[in-house]
């Protein structure tokens, strides 16, 4: 299989709509996202990029798909560890269905070769990540609000 | 999710060797998943259902393929819920120690 993979799945009690909001306000992000921050004005075709704490560009890349509640889709590179920027594009997809009283949140992030050194990197990440939107979302609170090193994509 | 079908899809040797074995390759497909196991597809399939149901596991259709991804998100609930806070609790409890070994003034 000539790709890399991960899917990471969580069921978050609120509405679409709310979640959509938490996953696109960039005043919000920075809350359950360890502090890194999102610049993008979310247009399909714009850039998009991810600041560290410290101002580093920890990757970037350009919003694919944005279909509220429901899609949103970048391509994303690392940006700053150089064995991860030769890798290429990847491809982050977040899906957001309804469910009873939940939003199934599925973030499927994927680049077309194998054994990516990204998405190892990346996937030591998402978990605690989408832990602390889930806290956040549903009880306010994160579970963390920061990292103390910030060295994942 | 629901911490009892976590812990009940946790219970079982069998189904922690599927997660092991998602965490060395994820992505499998079910007849990869049954490569060197003593038990019949269905067996594994009802596992892997088992897991699934629980958010261990997620699943993708590939063009006719099924593949199975480990989703640890479940695990990092647990291990917050029971770690993560306990270390807030003994950073509030050193935190109020503090302030009353500061402030000299009988409750």
């Amino acid at each position: 299989m000539a790709e890399s993979t991960f899917i990471y799945v969580t069921y978050i009690r609120t509405t679409p709509d709310a979640l959509w909001k938490a996953l696109t306000d960039t005043d919000f992000i920075p809350q359950w996202w360890m502090g890194v921050r999102t610049e993008t004005d979310w247009k399909i075709g714009a850039p998009w990029k991810l600041v560290l704490t410290d101002g580093r560009t920890a990757d970037s890349g350009e919003v694919l798909e944005f279909e509220p509640p429901k899609r949103l889709a970048l391509k994303w590179r690392n940006e700053f560890m150089p064995e991860l920027t030769e890798e290429g594009w990847s491809h982050c997809l977040f899906e957001l269905e309804p469910q009873a009283e939940a939003v199934k949140l599925t973030v499927t992030h994927s680049i077309p070769r194998e054994d990516s050194k990204l998405i190892k990197a990346v996937s030591g990440g998402w978990p605690q990540i989408l832990s602390n939107l889930k806290s956040l979302v549903e009880t306010g609170q994160p579970v963390v609000s920061r990292k103390p090193e910030v060295a994942q994509a | 999710m629901n911490d009892d079908a976590v812990f009940a899809a946790l219970a079982d040797p069998t189904r922690r060797r599927l997660l092991d074995r998602l965490r060395e390759a994820s992505g499998q497909t079910l007849s990869e998943l049954c490569e060197g196991l003593e038990m019949s597809r269905q067996a594994v399939t009802k596992h892997l259902g088992i897991l699934e149901a629980a958010n261990l596991v997620a699943t993708r259709r590939q063009g006719r393929e099924k593949l199975h991804y480990l989703n640890p998100v479940p695990i990092q609930g647990i291990a917050e819920r029971w770690i993560a806070r306990f270390q807030e609790r003994q950073l509030a409890a050193l935190s109020a120690l503090k302030a009353s070994l500061e402030t000299p003034k009988p409750d």
